[in-house]
């Protein structure tokens, strides 16, 4: 069975660790997920940017339109991601509304840059 | 992370949005400020032991608020409220007051919190003493240190502004969309401030360095409550890109190393992208602005693999709209290197000789006036030049940089290639 795992956590706390304490934070996560790694049992993995980096594609009544920050007004659940590599904002928000458009129900598209980006390897 | 390391950050994250909802509750800075306080104890007390809340942010404010009306109500003889130990973990109370606390009354709370401070009596240091202390909640012997001045001289400057402040009045009705824009523009000025009174530190282990650190997170704050400004995302863009260079701008000796001599490999690339993303974002507003223009200006250095690699025909495009949106001598000097880079160094300095009057008492008038003499080989004046820059200069760091550019000026001069 393939699991995601997302991460929820308080951004404002999150964001003001020191150089320090974010040193020994991904530190010990690192210690934690390295021997998935080696076993062959870790896919990609990322660090997200904070939500204010976030910029939101939502489903409107003729086109769908952008709006600033993430998709947080309801308590929708996050199904499911995508990873793209793209040179601009514009084209992450062409590609999203391709994807509303063609997607039948309300969803939004929140596009997040990654810190870091480990594409990782299950073995099969 | 220890526990307790971990709480004083949740505390010390929680407190402009917290104390910021106690002002408005109880339209009284001390009666905020000891409400607040008194929460954070209670935190301390139980929070290890029960866990942390959910909201810790809901938390501080709805036993803050009980505890500051206890206070209030005792000293007016009236029976006190039930003991916080009671309720703090009723978790229907939180969840309630977390739903009414939406970011729309955050957002006015704190940009008021910030706004008070931003007094147009006080003089700038006092205004970022003041923000330090009562928003981000240092201590004042920590920003005495950072403002190399003793504890009880900085603790009479920060209840005398306070003081004044308080007789100022606190703007508690809800500010219209003209006067919220104009508070966020104050305000930003003054988290720019900070931000500079942490980065002109040589030494990042210097109190006031940590001074940088807080006013990104003020500007990340204030990013979040305002998420589609597009001045706010330029300023904290800026702070991002100026901050990503920290480990690069200084020599092991504590010298200064000019952008373009920097080890970019040290530049640190999260702040870059994270930086770039932001303005990415703040562009496609098209309401350019000062601070996105001087992040877009950073950012075509963050770019450049290497110095030589420097898109000079952009920087000088964008310096030439920051001079129009913010007509200033600084911006025209700074871009009078930009003029030196493309059009070498006469027309530089052609450009930069008509500011003298306005820039006389400035250190980098004086820095980039005799470095522009000096490629023009005009030794004398460059050495005039120099000598005035140091006697401006604001630290050890700068008058040092400038004291090698006079030696490595003299060294050439004493080998002249004339001479078989």
């Amino acid at each position: 069975m393939l699991y995601a795992i997302l991460c929820y956590a308080n951004e404002e706390t999150v964001f003001a660790w020191t150089e320090e304490e974010e040193a020994a934070v991904m530190g010990n996560l690192h210690a934690v997920i390295e021997p998935l790694a080696a076993a062959g049992k870790l896919g990609p993995t990322g660090r997200l940017m904070p939500t204010t980096a976030a910029t939101t594609v939502r489903k409107g009544r003729d086109e769908a339109f952008v709006v600033d920050g993430p998709f947080a007004e309801t308590k929708e659940a996050l199904l499911g991601f995508y990873t793209v590599d793209f040179e601009t904002l514009d084209e992450a928000i062409a590609f999203s509304k391709q994807l509303s458009a063609v997607n039948p129900g309300s969803t939004s598209y929140e596009i997040r840059p990654f810190y870091t980006f480990r594409p990782g390897e299950i073995a099969s | 992370m220890t526990d307790i390391a971990w709480i004083d950050l949740a505390l010390a994250s929680a407190r402009p949005k917290a104390l910021g909802a106690l002002l408005r509750y109880f339209r009284n800075l001390d009666t905020a400020e000891e409400a607040f306080q008194e929460a954070c104890l209670r935190a301390i007390r139980t929070w290890p032991e029960k866990g942390p809340p959910r909201d810790p942010t809901a938390w501080l404010i709805f036993v803050g608020r009980n505890s500051g009306i206890d206070a209030v109500r005792k000293r007016a003889k009236i029976q006190a409220l039930p003991d916080e130990d009671q309720i703090s973990d009723r978790e229907d109370a939180e969840s309630d007051i977390a739903d009414r606390l939406d970011d729309s009354h955050y957002r006015d709370d704190i940009l008021r919190l910030l706004f008070i401070c931003c007094h147009p009596d006080l003089p700038a240091t006092q205004q970022i003493a003041l923000a330090l202390r009562i928003v981000s909640g240092l201590s004042v012997s920590q920003i005495a240190r950072a403002f190399l001045v003793s504890e009880t001289a900085m603790e009479q400057r920060i209840t005398r502004a306070k003081a004044r402040v308080t007789k100022a009045g606190v703007p508690f009705e809800t500010p219209s969309p003209q006067e919220r824009a104009e508070r966020l523009t104050i305000v930003s000025t003054m988290i720019y401030l900070i931000f500079n009174e942490g980065y002109s530190q040589a030494d990042p282990k210097q109190e006031a360095a940590a001074f940088s650190d807080e006013a990104i997170r003020l500007a990340r704050l204030m990013l979040h409550i305002f998420p589609a400004e597009p001045e706010l995302m330029g300023l904290l863009s800026l702070m991002l890109l100026q901050i990503s260079r920290r480990q690069a701008r200084f020599s092991a000796e504590g010298e200064i190393v000019l952008l373009e001599d920097q080890d970019r490999s040290l530049w640190n690339q999260p702040f870059i992208n994270e930086a770039l993303a932001l303005l990415d974002k703040a562009l496609r507003h098209r309401r350019p602005g000062p601070y996105q223009l001087q992040a877009a200006i950073a950012a075509v250095h963050s770019r450049a693999k290497r110095a030589e690699d420097t898109d000079w025909v952009e920087i000088d495009l964008l310096y030439r709209a920051l001079e129009r949106v913010q007509p200033s001598p600084v911006v025209t000097l700074n871009r009078a290197v930009v003029v030196s880079k493309l059009n070498g160094p006469q027309e530089a300095l052609d450009l930069i000789e008509q500011l003298d009057e306005k820039l006389d008492g400035y250190f980098y008038y004086h820095g980039l006036r005799g470095n522009l003499l000096k490629q023009l080989g005009r030794i004398a004046p460059a050495r005039v030049a120099f000598d005035r820059a140091i006697a401006l200069a604001h630290s050890a760091a700068e008058a040092a940089h400038i004291r090698r550019q006079i030696d490595k000026m003299q060294e050439e001069a004493a080998q002249p290639a004339a001479k078989p």
